[in-house]
């Protein structure tokens, strides 16, 4: 038995002494393996009398289990060692930039006009769409301009060569003025009730500080048999708290001129000037923020709708100017130029989508 | 439209402040855009007493006064050479702001005397250049009155924004008549002068088209004295921003502003023969009173004598004509002109005046002949002279209407409820005659507002002097059933598209519709329609003339300037409008997207790649896949048009249809457009994607197959010609139950691979749904794929 001891002694030796896993396997081999020495005196047991068997082979399980327990206590060790190792081999910079990425941007002028269709919609209006370059007849003369009136020219419009092998209104092409000739298609295309906004590109011929050449309008109509003036302020009261987001916004109409609408108005929304900054909510100035009204009968009539059976309102309103008040933008020419850093700075994430839930 | 308050108050009798006035007319309609009240600058100052003047004791130029302010005397040193005791001027007591040397006046001690405010000149006042002394105020300014009221600036300027429908209130008399029907005072009438003709008007008038001038009427007052205007109305002329000029003129710049009545006086010693309204000549000339000489033409209003054109009706007079300091004799004009052809002429001429204003918006017709008499009046009271008879031409139209009114159209369509007595006082107080004819009435316009046409009108009328404010605002919102899909399908693909972009990195820009012609012209503007139809007739500058006909030249002007400017490798997107034809089908909403330089840029963490089609094409995959396109089913063709680089580019279709075009922009496009970077773009026709197959909110069942997929590498050799996409349909197509999936992960030409040929190697992915795959079906398949690539690409298994 003396013997069992000395070899355990010497072989828990030499496990404590492998400086790698790879030594230490070699010593398991060498001790356990099938040609190992504990393993050689495992054969030896069957030439033992079967008491000395006894005895000799509980010894040498026993030797075993508690050789197996040092090589894997020494094994652990080993193992935290060289993981070790690797982990201070494998040390970085983390302080050096990540991969580059691009990120991505939403122009506030589309932002603009998904926030407002998100209102709308809410109120049940749908969009609708219709051609930038357009006719006389819609851009003007079905929506009440007389031929020849101040009023046609006052919109700067720009024009293309008249279309061949056609006469009059339907010859003479421009770009739309604005987007209230889309409210001519739909009233051509629709029955009553009808609820649409049309956002869309829109074009008069002057630029400077406050005008560029091309620009962004939202139109909306309600047409059915009973909105009036009353259902007009209602809607546009709702819409303008909700995307200036200021719930007590003071709002006022005043009488205006149109050719289209009739009675005719222009909201304001209150703000206050401080110090140069311009905040919108109660304040003691107003700010001018759309013209509306209720749709001229003429105007039903030029789209084949009974004036004596339906009504409704109509409203439109400047988005570049709108967007501006809402998110501070200084200067109504930098939505066009395409300036990285401006579209990177006013405009929005690819997430941030209206939406009613996050408000 | 310009006025004063005093001004104002001549026509109407009202005890409302400033702020009441203002606010009523922008609530009636009569926007106020400004309010220039000189006596709200001078708040503060007031007049001074200098009870005495002494040298100062260690100044030679300045002076120790004791001012009287009315509360209190107070020391004063002065440097005003002409400050002496027994003066009265503006004082300025300490606490007031300065305007003119932008400064609040504190209480100092100068050399050594103490001074409490300030004598000032009109330069600090900001009233004028005048600094070489202080103001003196006559004797009879009341010692520590406003100064503002002593220097006679306590009239507030009133400037409204007069909408084009409203020429009635283009007189001062119009919107005192608005202010007056508005509960804000009372309407004074217009005394109207009896006049006594002392002979007979030796010039007749006559009119040739009485439809461009229905009515003329011409007067001679002779025997007058011209000179400067008395000082009340050049003061009422100055404070609206006009120049007083000579009386005669005076008084009908007069009757201009106070009534909205233009006229004209010609120096009758200068008119030859009678006078005859006619349509001019195409050739004619008239020298204007605004120094320029115009050449009329075919159909314009001309005024005119035996000698010519005096004038254009209803616009500008002419200089041979005009009246002068010698004029003895003058002849008035008092005519009404049509309202189109006043305009039309104007702009053609660019001629903008007060009676072209005027006249264009329409005035009151009925007013002719009293304006004719009161400006007549006006003339013999300040020049004195003798009157003729009137000669008249034509007759004034009937300009009112009568329209058929419900009361109850107020509630229907102005949302308000009124008494009916309450609309009939307001219609009243506004000019117009209410007759009852049953449930309805009978309203007569008056003459003034031939803007009021039909019920709708007088519902404005009426909602306007109640007040807007007082209409109840009512929800609009739905039935809680009310089905909605806010967005159509090229909308919802269109908001689709930039949100999926914006994700993959590009920034969203809007750029002009439209550009210059040699880009119109390189990005294929007459592949379908001449560019002649697609040129703007008016453009705002030759850079801005032709509509686009591809987004992508304004892209890579956008991200060349921003290179420039030091921010390189721009990835810009913008969704709109591609200009094919005029037609509204010709009008493409496309969405297109461009990379420049590197799409990734140099770094630590691995070299910089220069942006390629590949870029371009994944961009391009990933919108039509947002869309809902089935990305599996789309061909690609390598026939993008001619602004791409032919090698490097194609286009993505469904059969016939092209959905989008993307590549690498051709070089000899960048070099025209002076560009050296990498570009590549798309350019995605969002009309031509294919309706989403609309299904129910449910999504497909899901059936993950439980067994093992087997993945097996390929290299096969190909002629270098064959396209890759060509190989994977041919593996695909081998076995379509099995194989899931084939990607190319190598393509190799160079050494071991005989010229001519690549070698390109597979990864194909076997997905058995049934059972697991033996090692006999392995290879059965992999048999099958290498014939199907062989017989469809001639290629073969790499030996």
């Amino acid at each position: 038995m003396s013997n069992l001891e000395a070899l355990k002694k010497e072989i828990v030796e030499t496990v404590k002494a492998a400086g790698d896993i790879q030594s230490l396997e070699e010593v398991r081999v060498t001790a356990l393996g099938k040609k190992g020495r504990v393993t050689d005196l495992m054969k030896t047991l069957g030439t033992l009398s079967p008491d000395e068997r006894k005895e000799m082979g509980q010894a040498l399980n026993r030797l075993k289990d508690e050789i197996s327990a040092e090589i894997d206590a020494r094994a652990s060790i080993l193992k935290a060692a060289a993981m070790n190792a690797r982990l201070a081999s494998e040390k970085i910079d983390v302080t050096l930039t990540p991969r580059p990425e691009n990120k991505g941007s939403i122009h506030p002028i589309s932002q603009t006009i998904e926030e407002m269709i998100t209102i709308f919609a809410d109120m049940g209006f749908s969009v609708a769409e219709g051609p930038e370059i357009e006719d006389d007849f819609h851009n003007f003369t079905a929506l009440n301009f007389p031929p020849e009136h101040p009023a046609r020219q006052m919109h700067d419009t720009f024009y293309l060569p008249d279309v061949a092998g056609k006469t009059g209104d339907a010859a003479k092409r421009l770009l739309r003025t604005h987007t209230s000739t889309v409210q001519v298609h739909v009233m051509q295309t629709q029955k009553p009730p009808i609820r649409v906004i049309i956002p869309g590109r829109t074009f008069r011929s002057d630029y400077d500080m406050t005008h560029t050449p091309m620009f962004h309008q939202m139109e909306g109509l309600l047409i059915d048999k009973a909105a009036h003036m009353g259902h007009l302020k209602g809607c546009l009261i709702e819409f303008c708290k909700r995307f200036f987001e200021v719930d007590d916004l003071p709002t006022r109409f005043r009488p205006s001129f149109f050719p289209f609408t009739e009675p005719s108005a222009e909201m304001d929304i209150g703000c206050s000037r401080e110090k140069g900054e311009l905040k919108i909510g109660a304040g003691s100035s107003w700010l001018e923020i759309l013209g509306c009204g209720m749709v001229h009968p003429n105007v039903l009539k030029n789209c084949g709708i009974d004036p004596d059976e339906y009504q409704g309102f109509a409203f439109g309103m400047g988005i570049e100017r709108v967007a501006m008040l809402k998110y501070g933008i200084p200067d109504l020419r930098t939505f066009f130029e395409s300036d990285l850093r401006w579209l990177k700075h006013y405009g929005f994430g690819p997430l941030e989508q209206p939406n009613k839930a996050l408000g | 439209m310009k006025f004063t308050l005093s001004w104002l108050k001549d026509f109407i009798d009202t005890p409302a402040t400033l702020s009441e006035i203002t606010d009523k007319l922008t609530a009636i309609g009569l926007e106020v855009e400004g309010i220039d009240n000189p006596a709200e600058t001078l708040k503060g100052f007031v007049v001074g007493h200098v009870v005495s003047a002494t040298k100062h004791p260690d100044a030679d130029k300045l002076q120790c006064l004791v001012v009287d302010t009315g509360k209190e005397k107070l020391n004063v040193v002065c440097g005003a050479p002409n400050a002496r005791a027994g003066m009265k001027g503006v004082f300025a007591p300490v606490g007031s702001y300065i305007p003119g040397s932008d400064l609040t006046l504190k209480k100092g001690v100068i050399r050594g005397q103490e001074s409490n405010g300030m004598m000032c000149s009109e330069r600090e006042l900001q009233l004028s250049e005048e600094h070489n002394g202080i103001i003196e105020l006559p004797d009879t300014a009341a010692t520590g009155s406003d100064a503002a009221s002593a220097l006679g600036l306590d009239d507030p300027v009133i400037e409204i924004n007069l909408t084009p429908n409203r020429g009635d209130c283009a007189g001062i008399y119009g919107i005192a008549r608005d202010l007056a029907a508005a509960g804000l005072g009372t309407l004074r009438p217009l005394s109207l002068p009896k006049l006594t003709p002392t002979f007979e008007n030796p010039v007749k008038v006559s009119i040739a088209d009485t439809k461009a001038c229905p009515l003329f009427i011409g007067r001679y007052i002779r025997g007058v004295k011209n000179g400067p205007s008395p000082e009340w109305l050049q003061k009422r002329l100055k404070s609206v921003g006009q120049n007083p000029i000579s009386a005669l003129v005076d008084i009908t710049n007069y009757l201009t502003i106070a009534m909205n009545r233009p006229l004209h006086v010609f120096d009758a010693d200068k008119l030859k023969g009678n006078i005859h309204v006619r349509p001019a000549k195409a050739g004619e000339t008239l020298a204007a009173l605004n120094d320029k000489t115009y050449t009329l033409q075919d159909g314009m209003t001309a005024v005119c004598d035996d000698s010519g054109v005096l004038g254009l009706g209803g616009i500008i007079g002419g200089v041979p004509s005009s009246v002068s300091e010698s004029t003895q004799n003058v002849y008035l004009e008092v005519a009404l002109f049509d309202t189109t052809r006043t305009a039309m002429t104007g702009q053609k001429l660019q001629i903008d005046s007060d009676a072209r204003y005027r006249f264009e918006r329409g005035i009151d017709t009925a007013f002719a002949h009293d304006g004719a008499a009161i400006a007549t009046q006006m003339i013999l009271d300040i020049c004195g002279g003798e009157v003729s008879d009137v000669a008249v031409a034509g007759v004034a139209p009937d300009a009112s209407r009568t329209i058929a009114y419900a009361p109850e159209r107020l509630k229907l369509l102005g949302g308000i409820e009124l008494p009916e007595a309450r609309q009939k006082a307001i219609l009243a107080a506004l000019g117009f005659e209410v007759a009852e004819a049953g449930k309805a009435w009978n309203v007569k316009t008056p003459s003034w507002r031939a803007d009021v046409e039909g019920a709708a009108d007088i519902v404005e009328e009426i909602l306007r002097i109640n007040g807007y404010d007082n209409i109840p605002a009512v929800t609009v919102r739905p039935a809680a059933d009310e089905k909605l899909e806010p967005l159509s399908p090229l909308a919802k693909r269109g908001t689709i598209a930039r949100r999926v972009l914006a994700t993959r990195g590009l920034c969203e820009t809007i750029t002009w519709s439209f550009l210059d012609e040699a880009s119109a012209e390189l990005f294929g503007v007459n592949r379908r329609q001449n560019k002649a139809a697609l040129t703007l007739t008016n453009p705002i500058s030759v850079d801005l003339s032709v509509m686009r006909p591809s987004i992508l030249p304004n892209l890579i002007a956008a991200a060349g300037r921003n290179t420039d400017r030091g921010i390189g490798n721009a990835a810009l997107f913008e969704i709109g409008n591609c200009y094919w034809s005029v037609e509204a089908e010709g009008q493409v909403l496309t969405a297109s997207g461009l990379r420049s330089g590197d799409a990734r840029a140099r770094h630590w963490s691995g070299a910089a790649r220069r942006v390629d089609v590949y870029d371009a094409k994944a961009d391009a995959l990933a919108v039509l896949e947002a869309c809902g396109v089935n990305t599996a089913n789309i061909q690609i063709s390598t026939d993008a048009p001619e602004w791409y680089h032919p090698g490097r580019s194609g286009a993505l279709r469904l059969g016939p249809t092209v959905l989008a075009w993307f590549g690498e922009i051709h070089p000899a496009v960048l070099a025209a457009m002076k560009r050296d970077e990498a570009y590549a773009g798309f350019e995605i026709f969002l009309p031509s994607l294919p309706q989403a197959k609309k299904k129910g909110p449910q999504k497909e069942l899901l059936r993950p197959s439980p067994f093992q997929p087997v993945s097996r590498d390929f290299a096969f050799i190909l002629d270098e010609t064959v396209e890759g996409d060509k190989l994977l349909r041919a593996i695909r197509g081998a076995e379509k139950k099995l194989i899931s999936h084939a990607e190319i992960f190598d393509v190799y030409q160079g050494k071991g691979v005989e010229p001519g040929k690549k070698s390109v190697a597979v990864a194909v992915l076997l997905q058995p749904a049934e059972k697991t795959l033996t090692d006999e079906e392995i290879t059965a398949v992999c048999q099958k794929i290498v014939e199907a690539v062989k017989a469809q690409t001639g290629g073969a298994l790499r030996g």
